[in-house]
């Protein structure tokens, strides 16, 4: 397996903590991604390590006994630490706070705390077997206030930071799952919803494990058309993942992952299942709006993209795994130390290890070893490894570092060892360009919003973010047209026919069409002598009207005589060129021409006298000479009341040849009354 | 010959009122060079039609030419005649190839009348030419034919072209459009012009042996791949000899969609023009007309395919030495079918709903005929239909021979101008020529002034030729 077969990757540079050991007990909190390194029950120091502050805060706390669960709220501001069943321990991080630590019991009598979760810099909810409570915390006061409580039975819980939602088991079978959603200061309860249990031999209790649960939000919206009330608009899209293992006397093909979508509002939905075709342990996490299973018997991985098309049968859609499985890249572990030692080869890292820990959404931590990883998903080798360029797309499109790598498969398909049959390339056109639109739209709306006022009204108005989705039409330029047509050993038919594509594609779409795009086009066609395709483009307005496009045909005359008119004809619809179409009939000698037309949209009264009498007398036609010196005199008549040119004009050169030609008794005579 | 005899015997006097459709009194092609001396006249002659003509005549006939051209050419070195008038006939001399020499004759009214019939001799020369760029399409240049098999090939050659050639030839119905030998272009919107060069740059790849493709509609040209002049007899061929005979198979029901009888085929309308007939017949003959392009310069032998759906029409143009076979034309009627006949539904309701945009059709107050020669574009609201058989106008030939007059009187300079006539029975009559386009205009308006027939065609150039530049 070449290492460019490999599509996860482990972050090049982990978090590195102390290793967990009987006097250091390692914890991680998903809500602020920080592992705390506790030694001695924190006489001794408690380190923290995020994975975007490299400078770890540490801190010592007295042993008051064993720590079972210990996080900082949002920004670091207070320490809440767990170390009874009955109660939880806060300290304030905050300067001019004290630091004394104060503590806090659980309301319910004879409930055991579960565990606890910040929801916010000072909110916090206790989850007890016997319901839930709801804190605010008051650092100044050192003390907490219950904002809300809720009472059912509870088997374990499980809590989604980024969309601040906290799922309860309930039930015999812990199946029943009650979510409640926390936001600024407020508790709401969402419709409960059960997970279907596989059928289990009836010796055994069936129940639901929270292993097999995960939370992850997806999708992330940054269009500003969605509805402000739901958070689906602000933090994608809310699954509860779940893990169901087929029994083995069932002659199922193997474990599956069933999706549930939790919206804001409604009930919970079953709405993907993830196909796994086989059985074993499993691990799953969320990278990059993809649903990645690992399997520890195989030590392989395999990536889902619900975004892609599967098969629905009415109520639910099926997927397999977009990509064959993979083991994830091979890491090894970098070498800390003294620089004395760095000679020694790298260790390779046991990967799949059984001491693996995985967290929503991407992270892995081996807590034996010391070390937090982003799992990344890499899409490079992902290009060879999925044949159809149009799902490929898909996927590739819905990834956040998708720009270059969609522009390098552009670049390969119209390459010539590589190159894609027409179809397809429009196909890939389509997607982008589909992609474009949506982004281009969003702006639109955008701005017509601003426009109307709305921005003040509405806080929730957001400028549309542009994702690396969006290709537009200088980057398709840029990194793959400009280059494609260099190409000295491209057939011109189909360098054409691809500039052709891209250009119906844009249209198709209703998207303007750039002039750089219509110049690599007529560059194409005039390298080759295609002239009669060109005149047959511009015919049919495929090669959108401006000025550029004008001056660029008039050049070409000399080659193709035909090109001046379409230039005219361009000019004329253009209608903001008529100084432009006066200058070229004037260059061609055609004096009348240009005063007929400057005339016939009446700004005769404006022109320069002297401009057409010099072409006029350039084309040696005397009585051409006389016809426009005559006009000039009656314009001066009609305007002025005389005849004769003014001095500013300077047009004496002109009116002394007029006299030399015809004589002083040709010259208007100014009409008096 | 019946025709020479009625030529020769009646004049404008026996007729009254009634006009003689000018008839084909000869036509031959010769070549000086082939029986320069005394007695080897005969060797000069490569085809004469008719045939049945004793042979001193013909020598006779050839030798008179010969002698007018060498006679007239001390006075124009450059342009010898061009044609000639006589009591009895009008002859018209083209040399399309050096020294080759073709001539045609019809019969004339001994002209009474002091206004020379100009448009007669540019039609009459144009016709004469356009024979010649027709057997070149089918059969490449008299001197590669030279090349090929000596005389006896070119003799043979040009006796089974001309000899079915000519009998399609009707002189009567030819008029200011022969002149011109436009290509009527197809009015279609950005989208779906984009759409059919998709549809064309699929099908060259997908059919890798196409070398030029051609797309049409309505009898209406929408792309060449192949160059203007090579287009511009090609589409007369089109249009005038292959597309009308195939008119009367589609009204009669004949092509049925539905094809059950061809398994794993979509429903098509799809069918072949030129080619085998029946593509379920293993013993089908795929057979195409061979045709002859860029004689100047690369000299392209090629097989024309022609292939139509609906009124959508394409044709693929491989190069001669490919020989298509049975399953290729199986492969084209399965690939171009379906997709052809997607597009044609597309194309036709998308002019519909041009149509529609564009307003109201009311028949408005003028006539029109424009050309542009610049792309060959031709357009005319004075001919309903026009066949090599038929010319079906719906203005009087007098207005027709007005045309032509101020065609000719276009040809003389080089400026652009602007003629008005005033005809009889309140018709005027307006041509306009600017940047190598011309228009020409009849109006019929009660006691129309000048003023106001100028006023007339200004609007008109307003709201038909808005979008290109034409000076009014």
């Amino acid at each position: 397996m070449g290492e460019e077969d490999y599509y996860l990757e482990l972050c090049e540079r982990p978090v590195q903590f102390e290793k967990a050991n009987p006097v250091n007990c390692v914890f991680f909190d998903e809500a602020n991604k920080q592992v705390f390194a506790v030694r001695s029950g924190g006489a001794t120091g408690v380190v923290v390590k995020g994975p975007d502050d490299r400078n770890p805060i540490s801190f010592r706390m007295d042993d008051k006994g064993e720590v079972k669960c210990i996080k900082f709220s949002l920004e670091n501001k207070i320490l809440a630490v767990q170390r009874t069943s009955k109660t939880v321990d806060f300290c304030n991080f905050i300067p001019d706070n004290s630091q004394l630590e104060y503590t806090q019991e659980c309301k319910t009598k004879n409930a055991n705390i579960l565990g606890f979760c910040w929801t916010s810099s000072t909110e916090i909810v206790f989850i007890t077997d016997q319901g839930i409570e709801f804190y605010q915390v008051l650092p100044e006061k050192r003390s907490l206030k219950l904002l809300k409580s809720h009472n059912l039975n509870v088997n374990w819980y499980m809590y989604c930071p980024e969309s601040a939602v906290i799922l309860l088991s309930t039930t015999v079978l812990e199946n029943v799952l009650q979510p409640f959603h926390f936001r600024a200061g407020t508790m709401s309860k969402l419709p409960k919803f059960e997970i279907e249990l596989p059928a289990a031999p009836k010796s055994t209790k069936p129940s639901l494990s929270e292993r097999d649960i995960a939370m992850a939000t997806m999708f992330k919206r940054f269009s500003c058309l969605s509805l402000p009330s739901s958070w689906d608009y602000r933090y994608g899209q809310l699954y509860v993942l779940f893990l169901r293992h087929h029994s083995r006397t069932s002659n199922s093909t193997g474990a599956e992952v069933v999706l549930y979508h939790l919206p804001r509002e409604g009930a919970c939905k079953k709405m993907h299942i993830l196909k796994l075709n086989r059985t074993g342990k499993f691990a799953l996490n969320v990278v990059d709006n993809l649903v990645v299973v690992h399997h520890q018997d195989t030590e392989t991985s395999v990536i889902f993209d619900i975004k892609l098309r599967g098969e629905f049968d009415g109520s639910v859609t099926f997927h397999h795994p977009v990509l064959p499985a993979r083991s994830i890249q091979p890491y090894q572990i970098p070498i800390t130390g003294p620089a004395a030692v760095t000679s020694q080869s790298p260790v390779p890292c046991k990967l799949y290890s059984s001491s693996w820990i995985v967290f929503q959404p991407d992270i892995i931590i081996s807590a034996s070893q010391g070390y937090l990883w982003n799992l990344q998903v890499k899409l490079e080798p992902i290009v060879n490894l999925l044949p159809d360029k149009g799902r490929l797309m898909d996927f590739l499109l819905q990834r956040k570092e998708c720009k270059m790598v969609i522009l390098s498969v552009c670049s390969q398909m119209l390459s010539e060892s590589d190159r894609a049959s027409l179809p397809v390339i429009a196909t890939v056109f389509d997607k982008l360009n589909h992609e474009y639109k949506k982004y281009l739209d969003a702006e639109q709306s955008y701005a017509m919003a601003v426009e109307a006022g709305q921005s003040r009204s509405s806080p929730l108005l957001k400028r549309p973010v542009r994702t690396q989705a969006v290709l537009d039409q200088s980057d398709v330029y840029t990194h793959v047209l400009s280059a494609f047509v260099e190409k000295k050993e491209m057939p011109h038919k189909f360098v054409i026919a691809v500039l052709m594509e891209y250009i119906r594609s844009l249209n198709q779409f209703q998207i303007a069409v750039q002039h750089y795009l219509h110049e690599l086009v007529i560059k194409t066609l005039v390298q080759h002598n295609l002239f009669y395709m060109l005149h047959q483009f511009l015919q049919y307005h495929v090669l959108s009207d401006s000025k550029p496009l004008a001056c660029l045909l008039l050049s070409l005359e000399s080659f193709y005589p035909p090109a001046h008119q379409l230039s005219l004809d361009m000019l004329k619809r253009l209608s903001t060129a008529n100084d432009e179409i006066v200058e070229v009939l004037l260059s061609k000698h055609q004096v009348l021409a240009a005063l007929r037309f400057i005339r016939g949209i009446g700004g005769h009264d404006n022109i320069s006298a002297r401009k057409f009498l010099d072409a006029a007398k350039q084309t040696e036609d005397n009585m051409l000479f006389y016809t426009i010196f005559r006009f000039f005199e009656q314009r001066n008549q009609r305007l002025r009341g005389s005849p004769n040119f003014t001095p500013g004009e300077h047009c004496e050169e002109h009116v002394a040849f007029f006299k030399q030609i015809f004589g002083d008794q040709a010259l208007m005579r100014p009409t008096t009354f | 010959m019946a025709a020479a005899a009625a030529g020769a015997g009646s004049g404008p006097w026996a007729a009254q009122e009634k006009q003689f459709p000018p008839a084909l009194l000869s036509f031959f092609i010769y070549n000086p060079r082939f029986g320069p001396r005394e007695g080897q006249e005969e060797n000069k002659i490569l085809f004469y039609h008719p045939n049945e003509v004793e042979k001193n005549e013909k020598i006779r006939n050839v030798g008179l030419c010969e002698a007018i051209v060498q006679f007239t050419r001390t006075f124009s070195p450059s342009k010898p005649a061009k044609s000639l008038h006589t009591q009895k006939n009008r002859q018209f001399f083209n040399e399309p190839e050096e020294n080759f020499w073709m001539v045609m004759s019809k019969d004339g009214k001994p002209v009474i009348e002091y206004q020379e019939e100009e448009l007669l001799d540019k039609v009459y020369s144009s016709v004469l030419r356009q024979c010649y760029s027709m057997y070149k399409l089918f059969n490449g240049t008299f001197l590669k034919a030279m090349e090929d098999g000596g005389v006896k090939l070119l003799k043979e050659r040009l006796e089974k072209f001309f000899h079915r050639y000519l009998q399609t030839l009707h002189l009567q119905s030819c008029d200011l459009l022969d002149i011109f030998g436009g290509i009527s272009f197809f009015p279609l919107d950005k989208m779906t012009y984009l759409k059919i060069q998709s549809f064309i740059n699929r099908m060259e790849e997908s059919l890798n042996i196409v070398k030029y493709t051609a797309f049409l509609y309505n009898d209406q040209l929408i792309w060449s791949g192949l160059e203007q002049d090579d287009m511009r007899i090609l589409y007369k061929y089109l249009t005038t000899s292959l597309f009308p005979r195939h008119i009367e198979p589609e009204l009669a029901g004949r092509d049925s969609p539905i094809r059950a009888e061809m398994p794993g085929n979509l429903q098509h309308y799809g069918r072949f023009l030129t080619g085998p007939l029946n593509l379920n017949d293993p013993d089908a003959k795929c057979r195409f007309p061979k045709i002859f392009v860029n004689t100047d310069d690369t000299y392209e032998e090629l097989h024309l395919i022609v292939y139509k759906a609906m009124s959508a029409a394409v044709c693929f143009m491989i190069d001669a030495s490919v020989h298509p076979t049975l399953d290729f034309c199986r492969r084209l009627d399965s690939i171009v079918g379906p997709q052809l006949t997607v597009l044609a539904s597309d194309i036709c309701e998308q002019f519909n709903i041009n149509k529609r945009m564009s307003g109201s059709e009311k028949e408005p107050q003028f006539k029109f005929i424009y050309f542009n020669h610049m792309n060959l574009a031709e357009k005319s609201t004075v001919h309903m239909r026009k066949t090599p058989s038929v010319s079906l106008t719906s203005v009087h030939p007098d207005l027709m021979k007005i045309l032509g007059d101020i065609n000719s009187d276009f040809t003389r300079v080089d400026e652009d101008e602007e003629i008005i006539v005033k005809a009889m029975s309140d018709y005027w009559v307006v041509g306009k020529k600017s940047d190598r386009r011309e228009l020409y205009v009849i109006l019929n308006q009660k006691n129309a002034n000048l003023i106001e027939v100028n006023e007339e065609v200004k609007k008109l150039c307003a709201t038909q030729f808005n979008n290109i530049f034409f000076l009014d």
